[in-house]
């Protein structure tokens, strides 16, 4: 075995090092630590995506002395190794963007458990992303439930409170269905490693045998991780968890939290119980209807809303739709563009907190999308932040949210009939709003303020660490627009060999 | 001073000697610093009179809120929607149930190579005799230690909700003083409740010498470190309940907590750190198993069920300490 393959669990133990002995550290020595924390779990996972991209296969790292079906195991790839790298740059860039703010907006003296429940969050995202055990996978959820419910929590104005409880609660609902959904398959294969649940899966598909206990298993598998992910009927909670949040933890949430767990949701998918058999059950149709009610009102959700925050977070609605109703294609281009919009999702819509909170800082602590006139000319680094992200989003060539555009029409119109008819319908119309919300708050920026116009002195000073993190991720965003290509067919590939 | 022995001390306890209780029990009322208003400065007085007036508000329109949002039949659809959606769930998950393989049944699913590994090679190679705990602390150990860190984060969270740093101590005392009930609820809770104390200094030493039976006997005997943490918890929040939290303080404040929780993970990240490694990249541990059925054996899982037990133990402590008094 290579050194190099030891790198992700050396990452999972480092991380929840590091989250303990933050526990009895200061706010500065907190924050320090977590950074050089996320920076060396980041360097490490690229060095582990080379090694991957090199080799083309995946290899499985035994957690212990036993091996898989006994003991707990952990399964690396190119596809895991990919994603994770995307969601470590994207950790990074949020933790040091909301840095400033986050150490006006929090308590001084509990500062130091932000940035344990982050690098909690962190941990479970890690593990999330590479276990190859479903229980696993089940203890990791409740880790990151009850991080980003406390992250949610941690501005404590009222309006974060009601958030996070109702973010709790809805939460819990998801995980109690994926625990119940679990337990039954336990039952009826008798393991709980995916490799071998396929393995039995795959003779009761053949048998017919325990038929509606795993349509129920599926179906509670499915709608729990989608409560999670906030696929539409289920996006109740986001939008004040969202908008309310300090903005690291907005752009957190919505970027790494969410993707999580639609990457499990995959990974139910394809690893554990086979993508022939779900596309044999139904349910992905059921996903599909949601997933394209979901990019329509989200976005128009997000056209209503009045404060610029509120907009960002109910577009996150909208792109979740997106990425539910490409898994909804019954294809393999449509798990591979829900992966690619999971990723530059990921990338867009942190950028787009971090920068959107600090403009209104910088406009006089204003939150309504009326007062951002004219931000390019006291804050041209955030404007120009948000606009690259209000583009992207909008779906201009060249950047990232285009390519999903493209790939999810490709796949749509492979499949054919009703499916391409809607797909289109929908995406015509999403990016018909997008343009009409994210456009227009983007013009908006670039327009002087007129005679006579109210204009509000800054609350805040600007911050070397917001600038850093935005340029980062302007360059990321850029890379991902540039390089889609590559990355699609590193994400075909790593497909291949994800089953 | 003799007269604080033990011995000395059970003497008069048992012979019902005047004073006994005052000596060795928390007779004082916990007095709380009430500010005087006109000492205050006025940045202080202005700073309650805001976090008041902000409390009515949100209490106000958290009301209003409740009262308007929803009209009356809005509501019944939407108990009758719960309900419907209760029973449907029911329904579904027991027609699941008769589905799913008989109880017992020898041709379960589960009687499969992996139980049979547990049951049959279990002693062997983990050294516990307690299969059960062979299995949570050395084949599953990844999945434990995510259980704790599940305990963990659950503390912090709660820590950060409830617990009261100096400051805002500081100013909820102002709040209170600028309001006409001076004490918080803590002040009028009933104190040295005779029959409790008394029970408890039976209770409690029994309660956390099981407990500690419990971790210490958890490869060999049914427990282990999340039972025994649980029973040593009981132990201590029956000792605060019936002594308060300024003898309880002598021992175990938010330092201590801290510490302990900080070496118990560590000691089991750390642990397993090195098994995790050895075991992937097929090298040999040097920790050897033992002897079955003594106390020192089966290798690391003595030392994880003991990290177990204290986490446990402190986060069970913890949760009641913060969420009846706000602070440990």
């Amino acid at each position: 075995m290579q050194f190099v393959q030891n790198f992700p669990f050396m990452c999972i133990l480092l991380t929840l090092i590091c989250a303990v002995v933050t526990s009895v550290l200061k706010g500065r020595q907190a924050r320090w630590l977590t950074m050089g924390l996320i920076t060396a779990v980041t360097a490490m996972t690229a060095t582990v995506l080379v090694y991957t991209l090199q080799t083309g296969d995946s290899y499985v790292y035994m957690m212990g002395h036993f091996p898989a079906p006994w003991g707990n195991e952990i399964r690396i790839g190119v596809l895991e190794a990919l994603m994770m790298t995307v969601f470590c740059f994207v950790t990074l860039f949020a933790f040091v963007g909301g840095m400033v703010p986050s150490i006006r907006e929090i308590e001084k003296s509990k500062y130091n458990i932000y940035c344990i429940l982050v690098d909690l969050m962190f941990l479970a995202l890690q593990a999330l992303v590479y276990t190859n055990d479903l229980f696993t996978a089940y203890v990791f959820i409740e880790i990151n439930t009850l991080a980003a419910a406390g992250l949610v929590m941690m501005r404590q104005k009222g309006r974060n409170l009601v958030a996070g409880v109702r973010y709790m609660m809805m939460n819990l609902v998801g995980s109690s269905l994926f625990l119940f959904g679990i337990s039954i398959l336990y039952t009826i294969t008798g393991h709980l490693l995916m490799a071998n649940i396929h393995e039995s899966v795959a003779a009761l598909a053949a048998s017919g045998e325990y038929k509606i206990p795993l349509t129920i298993v599926v179906a509670m598998v499915t709608v729990g991780l989608a409560v999670k992910s906030a696929l539409y009927p289920f996006e109740k909670w986001l939008p004040g968890a969202y908008s309310n949040a300090t903005p690291s933890v907005a752009a957190m949430l919505s970027s790494l939290v969410s993707k999580g767990y639609i990457f499990l949701l995959i990974k139910f998918y394809v690893r554990v119980i086979g993508f022939d058999i779900i596309c044999s059950m139904g349910v992905l149709d059921v996903l599909f209807i949601f997933g394209v009610l979901g990019m329509v009102m989200g976005s128009v959700n997000a056209v209503r809303a009045k404060t610029t925050r509120l907009m960002v977070a109910y577009s996150s609605v909208a792109q979740i739709g997106y990425i539910f109703a490409a898994l909804g294609l019954r294809s393999e281009i449509g798990i591979i563009c829900a992966l690619w919009h999971s990723a530059a999702h990921a990338a867009t819509k942190s950028m787009l907190f971090i920068s959107c909170a600090e403009m209104d800082d910088a406009c006089g602590g204003t939150h309504l999308r009326k007062h951002l006139c004219g931000a390019v000319y006291h804050s041209p680094l955030l404007a120009l932040a948000f606009a690259l992200g209000a583009i992207n989003l909008t779906g201009i060539p060249l950047l990232s949210v285009f390519m999903t555009k493209v790939t999810l029409t490709q796949a749509a119109i492979e499949v054919g009939g009703r499916h391409m008819a809607i797909i289109l319908a929908a995406v015509a119309i999403s990016t018909l709003l997008n343009a009409v919300y994210f456009l227009g708050t983007a013009v908006n920026l670039f327009t002087p303020t007129k005679e006579g116009d109210e204009v509000l002195p800054p609350t805040v000073r600007k911050n070397p660490f917001t600038a850093i993190a935005l340029i980062g991720m302007i360059a990321l965003n850029i890379a991902m627009g540039l390089l889609s290509q590559p990355f699609l067919s590193a994400l075909a590939e790593g497909l291949a060999k994800f089953a | 001073m003799a007269k604080n022995n033990w011995l000395t001390r059970m003497n008069d306890w048992l012979s019902d000697e005047e004073g006994a209780l005052e000596r060795t029990m928390e007779a004082a009322q916990e007095q709380e610093a009430a500010p005087d208003i006109e000492q205050l400065t006025p940045a202080e007085i202005r700073w309650a009179q805001e976090e008041l007036e902000e409390e009515k508000r949100i209490e106000a329109r958290m009301k209003d809120w409740t009262e308007k949002t929803a009209s009356p039949a809005a509501r019944v659809v939407y108990n009758l929607m719960c309900v419907l959606v209760c029973v449907t769930m029911i329904g579904l998950l027991l027609y699941t149930v008769t589905a799913l393989p008989a109880f017992g049944d020898p041709n379960h699913p589960i009687n499969n190579e992996v139980s049979a590994r547990y049951i049959e090679k279990g002693l062997q190679e983990t050294g516990a005799v307690n299969i059960v705990t062979g299995m949570i602390l050395d084949y599953r150990a990844f999945d434990t230690l995510g259980e704790s860190s599940v305990l963990f984060t659950a503390a912090m969270v709660v820590l950060f909700l409830l617990r009261k740093d100096k400051e805002s101590a500081k100013y909820s005392q102002l709040a209170k003083a600028m309001e006409d009930n001076p004490h918080s609820d803590t002040y009028y809770e009933p104190k040295n409740d005779i029959i409790l104390q008394k029970t408890a200094t039976i209770l409690v030493p029994i309660v956390l010498l099981l407990g500690v039976y419990v971790v210490l006997n958890g490869h060999l005997s049914p427990g282990g470190g999340f039972s025994g943490g649980a029973i040593m918890g009981a132990g201590l929040i029956l000792y605060v309940t019936a002594f308060g939290f300024a003898k309880m303080r002598r021992f175990f404040t938010y330092k201590t907590y801290q510490r302990i929780v900080l070496v118990a993970l560590l000691t089991y990240a750390i642990s397993k750190c090195y098994s995790f490694y050895t075991g992937a990249n097929h090298i040999e541990s040097i920790i050897p198993l033992g002897t079955p059925g003594a106390i020192l054996s089966s290798g690391l899982i003595l030392v994880l069920n003991i990290c177990v037990g204290f986490i446990v133990t402190c986060t069970m402590y913890c949760f009641y300490a913060v969420f009846r008094k706000g602070e440990l």
